[in-house]
């Protein structure tokens, strides 16, 4: 494909996700959505090739890539295996992002070459069974004792903490002053009072161990402290851009594969005597689909492209997502009904799009969260 | 252990259209990928260097300015450094003259890179399929040779190379320097690296012309200077693809053909 926003190192990146996707994720999809187990050979492999240190500094072991890069590598793993796309966000956005914009150097090198190299996996701690976006309303707490913090907390929906050495913790360190009173915390999950909770049954992008993570008295040393005291969520908001565009991109390689899948079903299945696809009010879903595809794919490489020249993203960043993310669960739920009944079997591909898909418009900003960045950027 | 590759990029496609004319192969709007049993002979390589890390793998290929896209393509995966074999009075040489070309540019590569103990071609190029060159270079170099190669390691001062045979497979040893072609082994080439893709689009691929190769007899090289040509290229008449049946018991299968049968009034 030739665009505007990409280069040849962009291309080569996406032709070398594209190969590795068909070749090795494509097989293995089904099962790992049935089994909802994920072969961490197949994580490791994709670390190899350099997908899990895109975004990793190359002094810490990894590629110290773009934002564009990294669209490539997500679009392109989406279209074959949604699931596996969460081995790179974590890996690339997540749960390294605090780490790199202001973990010490000393957590920096405990850390990150592992992540890079798929040998660690770090979990990210923010959601609690009655806060997220509204971070305000936190209350896991972490109060100062000598050289130590203790935690208490439960944090729910925490992907990958049970297979997770370490799990980025947000706690409160001055409650009285809200979202400003929250710091960040590296703790490993292998300290006394660290638990996880029940193995959660999700709808899709399955294979991802996702559990709560139950904090009782944690003691954890200051140096596990990361970033300044206080500012934790200050310093999470400045990395949700690279996040929310990475969501973005799994959506366009989802909503590519579906539109791929109804083309080639509606040219097969012939009905009242000509192919689905010859029928005039099937041809233009397919028209429309197509469309709205790349008018989101517009959106998602002008706010990567906004980020990697450092112009101001995040606004760009939450209508890539917004827009994205619904548009990728309408463009999926309009090839599943072109499948007809094959559609709502599992044995057809489409049916698990339709579940994998449906978590874009809800994880890192849910679609209302997005509106609210975007008015609230028009607005100010 | 040095390594010399040698690369082949050939159409990726089975409709190979041809020039009437010349009767060779048009190069122009086919997508152009590393010949198949090559990436195999260049898997071989990585796997030896991957025992001996300190080992070189050179890639030379000859052909038009545009097999530098298929030299890249073998540094993203696994080879140290590259060559392109190009001239227009090279064009037009048949297995006897490109083996003998080749001979020459790797004795010239050796004065840039050192002596290679081996020389790892893949057994034929899927458009040609002569399985000539790897075997002409040989002889042109005076190497023992082994074809139809699975697997190569190193043992000592020889290569022990696992064969494929026609009632069964043979390891047979080598002495260095040798050339060895490989055909398909089980396991698949590894893919490219984004870091090692990154510096091969930034790689600069040295060309080797007739200029620096002043050895090589002009009456040896290029269309006249090859013993054997094509007389005629063509596309042999497809055969009728018979009829595929497969419902879904063997029963139900056989009503088919006996029904396919009485309708064609053969039964």
């Amino acid at each position: 494909m030739q665009s505007p926003f990409f280069n040849e190192d962009h291309e080569s990146i996406r032709q070398i996700a594209r190969e590795f996707a068909e070749k090795e994720l494509a097989p293995i999809a089904a099962e790992v959505d049935a089994s909802d187990h994920f072969p961490l050979e197949t994580a490791r492999a994709m670390a190899e090739l350099g997908f899990l240190g895109l975004k990793i500094p190359e002094e810490y072991g990894g590629l110290g890539l773009d934002a564009r890069s990294y669209v490539c590598v997500m679009e392109e793993i989406a279209r074959k295996c949604a699931t596996a796309t969460i081995f790179i966000s974590s890996a690339n956005s997540l749960s390294t992002a605090p780490l790199v914009l202001s973990g010490t150097e000393e957590q920096k090198e405990q850390i990150l070459p592992g992540v890079a190299a798929g040998e660690r996996f770090i979990a990210f701690g923010l959601t609690e069974p009655n806060a997220g976006s509204d971070a305000a309303s936190l209350t896991t707490k972490a109060v100062e004792d000598g050289d130590s913090y203790i935690l208490n907390g439960r944090k729910c929906f925490i992907t990958m903490a049970p297979i997770a050495s370490h799990c980025i913790v947000y706690a409160k360190t001055s409650p009285e002053k809200g979202a400003k009173g929250i710091s960040c915390f590296l703790v490993d999950m292998a300290l006394p009072g660290v638990s996880c909770g029940r193995h959660e049954e999700k709808m899709g992008q399955r294979g991802v161990p996702v559990s709560d993570v139950l904090l009782e008295d944690v003691r954890v040393p200051k140096s596990c402290m990361v970033g300044e005291r206080d500012l934790g969520f200050v310093n999470a908001m400045r990395t949700l851009s690279v996040g929310r565009i990475g969501i973005a991109s799994m959506c366009l390689g989802m909503a590519q594969e579906a539109i791929e899948l109804a083309v080639s079903h509606t040219k097969n299945r012939v009905q009242f005597g000509k192919p689905l696809c010859r029928h005039q009010a099937i041809a233009f879903m397919l028209a429309d689909m197509e469309t709205r595809l790349n008018a989101a794919r517009g959106l998602v490489y002008q706010a990567a492209w906004l980020l990697d020249n450092r112009q101001p993203a995040d606004k760009a960043a939450s209508m890539a997502k917004l827009y994205a993310a619904e548009a990728a669960i309408s463009i999926i739920n309009q090839s599943l009904q072109l499948h007809g009944g094959y559609g709502y079997s599992r044995e057809y591909e489409i049916e698990r799009l339709y579940r994998d898909v449906r978590v874009c418009a809800i994880y890192e900003g849910s679609s209302q969260v997005q509106q609210m960045v975007i008015s609230g950027q028009m607005l100010k | 252990m040095n390594i010399l590759v040698c690369m082949k990029q050939v159409p990726d496609t089975t409709e190979i259209k041809i020039n009437p004319e010349t009767n060779t192969l048009m190069r122009e709007g086919v997508p152009s990928i590393v010949n198949t049993f090559d990436a195999f002979a260049l898997e071989a390589a990585a796997r030896i260097k991957d025992k001996h890390p300190d080992s070189k793998i050179v890639v030379v290929s000859m052909g038009p300015e545009q097999a530098k896209a298929a030299l890249k393509e073998c540094l993203s995966i696994a080879a140290d450094k590259a060559y392109l074999v190009s001239d227009r009075v090279f064009g037009g040489s048949d297995t006897l003259a490109t083996s003998y070309i080749l001979s020459n540019a790797i004795r010239k590569i050796e004065e840039l890179e050192g002596k290679f103990d081996a020389i790892f071609c893949g057994k034929q190029a899927i458009d040609g399929d002569t399985a000539q060159v790897g075997p002409e270079i040989a002889e042109h170099l005076d190497y023992p040779q082994v074809t139809y190669a699975l697997e190569a390691e190193l043992d000592g001062e020889r290569l022990r190379v696992l064969k494929e045979g026609q009632d069964g497979n043979m390891v047979i040893g080598v002495k260095t320097p040798c050339v060895v072609t490989f055909t398909k082994p089980s396991f698949d080439p590894r893919y490219p690296t984004i870091k090692r893709k990154m510096a091969a689009n930034r790689a600069e691929i040295p060309t080797l012309t007739s200029a620096d190769l002043p050895d090589i007899d002009a009456a040896r090289i290029g269309l006249k200077g090859s013993p054997t040509h094509v007389k005629r290229s063509f596309v042999p008449e497809r055969k009728k693809s018979g009829v595929k049946i497969q419902e879904e018991t063997d029963g139900e299968s056989a009503v088919k053909l006996v029904q396919l049968l009485g309708d064609a009034h053969v039964i």
